[in-house]
């Protein structure tokens, strides 16, 4: 049994990871490090027979150090945050492919631009829970919400959006490996939320390109 | 006229419509109590669901006939249970424990005042919560069952829903009607921290537990009136066909909503701005109290008194400009996500210094491990976690993916059962003899700390694994997922771990009752303490102190060189 970070599959994930493998060695090293001297002290000092606690007050050299050493850490972290952040976050590279992820109660509504190119038009392709998307190519989401909040999350990009009603957030991947991954919903949406699950095809763009066009005929 | 020449007669006016913050400290706690009992059942019959999903529960049919049909717990019944466990635990235990039972049952004892300065203000702010739990518990009991759209009672899903509609409406009012006995409080408290003290007393001679109660009032203050118009437009979005957090083109079960012109993410920025500090207000007074122990048990000054008072303010007042790092996935500008990330980790750096300073203290102490320092080192150490793992989603993009994940559910229970309830454990224990006039057994007490704490840790360590596995939090059923396949087995451990938490219970709720009756008796000064609760009888009497005591030192004088007692009180004009 393994239970740990799951793949990481878009170019912008193995970044993500990184940080939080560093904030995970500065943070554990800062766990092990004060539970062991708060161990050593309770130890040390514990109460015993003839020995008088000492009067002491604080430190002030000591404690600009151990307010200084913390700061200095955090702001290293914060640094190395934003740039991951802007990269992730930031304006999106021009994109090979728009996709529309719309959620609604309890499904992922997911809609294709059709021969026009454009989406919102009376030529989409549409299907339910059911997301294709090809391989080393810029992906740009729109996720959007038909009703209550929702919350678009592939573990494996790293990354979630919520699906906010009224807004529409926009969230772009360029994946790096193929196959079939799901999509969760993180954000409570009412009584099915924990079967609102819907499914990711990662595949070549040949591949893409005849599932689209086949799902636009079927449909 | 002293205080206790007014005291009023009778058993009605004595201890249940009393003005005495004594009596009415004391009500929140046994009220406080009983609602951590019932929050705790309700986590219990949580951790069943997602040790077992699905399997049968048959008694809860004959309870519960609509939530367990064939004695199965239904999907909506599980998003109750995690409502009401989140809603009850942080409305009506932690805050009322810390603030309710600690803020009036301290605050003039330790200030050597004979009462708070509003009396009459205290009795009802008591008075309001039972109301306040009737309404929001009400909806146990109505059709569709109480809220089910989360502590957070994130809009649309709380103004929109028709099948919880009921329960809805009675966690708003409810959560209204505390907010306004949390904000007389706060009036009280700060009004009387600030008139009443003791000739002497001044600001930097009070003890670290009436620095944080000062200071959380004021947080209480200037939050719980952003919470309560919040509440106030989510009832009218939900009942008055407002449209504060409903945009336009809403289509529910079919329905297209006549609602136009809201922001549901409006509802985040006002929940948040009441609720981060609210998670200050959970911890600084658990703070508080372990600033008060840590030096009582290691016979030591505490480490650093004034940039202890110092960090308890920068973390108040940062407290308000972090709020928005609940939201980093929300879909809000991502710049505005940079700034608040800053701020989030700028206000780990005062908290990294209250965790030295309580090492500070103990470094070359002589320490006693009695109950209550048992559970106020318990404190420091899981804060440290709780605060740690707080660093993960305070970075921007690791929280992209932690968000909403079970390393969330940890981190917020290491910050308020490893932080705030060892905090109050910690507290009950080591006041417990001034409240009751009987010490506790500390067999039993230490018992129960010892198997609080593992299980403790057995429960909530493994949800750091679960989250970085991608496990979401809110979820009636992880075994739709073919991606959490492996997580049942470490589930099962936690809920086996979980019940074993809630049997340990038992004992401090034995170690209580059996005390309070069968106790030792505990003396004016069990612990030798320096502070001006010890200078009076146990329990005190009506109007605290028979005379006024005059204050000469500082809170945290032990082990003073040259004097023979390794305690110095701090109403005593010694000369070493």
């Amino acid at each position: 049994m393994r239970i740990w970070l799951p793949e990481a599959v878009t170019t912008t994930a193995p970044a993500i990871d990184r940080l939080f493998y560093l904030i995970l060695w500065i943070t554990g090293s800062v766990f092990v490090l004060v539970q062991a001297v708060l161990l050593w002290f309770l130890i040390r000092y514990r109460r015993r027979p003839g020995r008088r606690a000492s009067y002491i007050h604080g430190n002030e050299l000591v404690e600009v150090i151990w307010t200084a050493i913390p700061a200095l850490i955090l702001v290293f972290l914060t640094f190395q945050s934003q740039r991951v952040w802007s990269q992730v976050r930031g304006s999106p590279p021009p994109p090979d492919l728009e996709v529309e992820v719309q959620g609604e109660q309890f499904a992922w509504n997911i809609r294709y631009a059709g021969a026009d190119g454009e989406l919102n038009t009376a030529d989409d392709i549409t299907t339910i829970n059911e997301l294709h998307i090809p391989v080393q190519q810029t992906v740009l989401f729109h996720v959007k919400s038909k009703d209550v909040l929702h919350s678009f999350f592939v573990p494996q990009f790293r990354m979630k959006l919520d699906a906010v009603p009224g807004l529409t957030g926009r969230l772009w991947v360029s994946a790096t490996t193929t196959g079939n991954f799901e999509i969760a919903c993180a954000e409570l949406c009412g009584l099915g939320h924990y079967r609102m699950r819907g499914f990711l095809v990662i595949e070549s763009r040949a591949a893409f390109d005849a599932w689209l066009a086949e799902t636009a005929t079927s449909g | 006229m002293s205080v206790a020449a007014r005291h009023p007669q009778g058993f009605l006016r004595t201890y249940i419509f009393s003005t005495d913050h004594k009596v009415i400290g004391i009500q929140f706690l046994f009220t406080s109590l009983g609602m951590l009992l019932i929050g705790g059942l309700l986590a219990m019959l949580i951790r069943w669901q997602l040790g077992w999903p699905g399997a049968l529960l048959p008694f809860m049919e004959k309870i519960a006939p609509t939530g367990f049909p064939g004695g199965q717990m239904a999907p909506d019944y599980y998003n109750m249970l995690f409502t009401m466990h989140g809603s009850v635990m942080i409305f009506f235990a932690i805050i009322p424990l810390l603030v309710g039972v600690f803020g009036n049952y301290l605050i003039p004892l330790k200030i050597g005042a004979g009462d708070m300065a509003f009396p009459k203000l205290n009795m009802i702010s008591y008075w309001l919560v039972p109301p306040a739990i009737a309404i929001v518990c009400a909806g146990f009991f109505l059709e569709g069952g109480a809220a089910q759209a989360g502590w957070t009672s994130y809009a649309p899903l709380s103004a929109v829903s028709t099948t919880f509609k009921s329960g809805q409406v009675c966690w708003i009012v409810g959560i209204i009607v505390l907010g306004a006995s949390s904000i007389m409080g706060a009036i009280n408290y700060i009004t009387t921290i600030i008139n009443l003290r003791a000739p002497g007393m001044h600001f930097f001679r009070l003890p670290l537990s009436i620095w944080a109660l000062f200071i959380t009032a004021m947080l209480v203050l200037l939050a719980t009136p952003v919470l309560a118009s919040a509440l106030i437009l989510l009832l009218l979005d939900a009942t008055a066909g407002t449209s504060f957090f409903l945009p336009a083109g809403l289509v529910v079960d079919g329905v297209a909503l006549a609602h136009s012109g809201g922001q549901a993410l409006l509802w985040q920025h006002l929940f948040w701005f009441y609720s981060h500090p609210a998670v200050y207000i959970m911890i600084l007074p658990a703070m508080g109290i372990a600033s008060e122990i840590l030096p009582v048990f290691a016979r030591k000054p505490l480490f650093g008194y004034h940039s202890m008072v110092y960090a308890i303010m920068g973390i108040a007042v940062l407290g308000f400009l972090v709020w928005a790092h609940h939201m980093f996935t929300s879909g809000m500008n991502p710049t505005l996500g940079t700034s608040f990330m800053v701020s989030t980790m700028v206000i780990a750096v005062p908290s990294a210094i209250k965790t030295f300073n309580w090492l500070g203290t103990l470094w070359r102490g002589s320490i006693r491990f009695t109950t209550p320092m048992l559970h106020a080192l318990a404190f420091v150490s899981m804060f440290v976690i709780g605060g740690l793992t707080g660093i993960f989603v305070a970075s921007t993009p690791v929280d992209l993916y932690l968000h909403d994940t079970y390393f969330i559910v940890g981190h917020l229970h290491y910050v308020l059962f490893g932080g705030s309830l060892f905090g109050i454990f910690a507290g009950i224990t080591f006041w417990f003899p001034k409240m009751f006039g009987r010490q506790l057994n500390e067999a039993l007490g230490k018992l129960h700390f010892a198997l609080t704490f593992v299980f403790f840790n057995a429960v909530m360590f493994p949800m750091f694994i679960l989250g970085i596995g991608g496990m979401p939090r809110r979820i009636y059923d992880y075994t739709q997922y073919a991606h959490l396949a492996e997580v049942g087995g470490l589930n099962r451990m936690m809920s086996v771990a979980a019940f074993c938490l809630g049997l340990a219970q038992a004992l401090f709720i034995v170690n209580f009752f059996w005390s309070l009756f069968r106790g030792r008796k505990a003396g004016d000064n069990p612990w030798q303490a320096n502070t001006l609760e010890w200078a009076t009888s146990s329990p005190p009497p009506h109007g605290n102190f028979a005379t006024t005591p005059t204050v000469y030192h500082g809170p945290y004088e032990y082990s003073v060189p040259g004097r023979k007692d390794d305690w110095l009180p701090q109403h005593l004009k010694a000369d070493i």
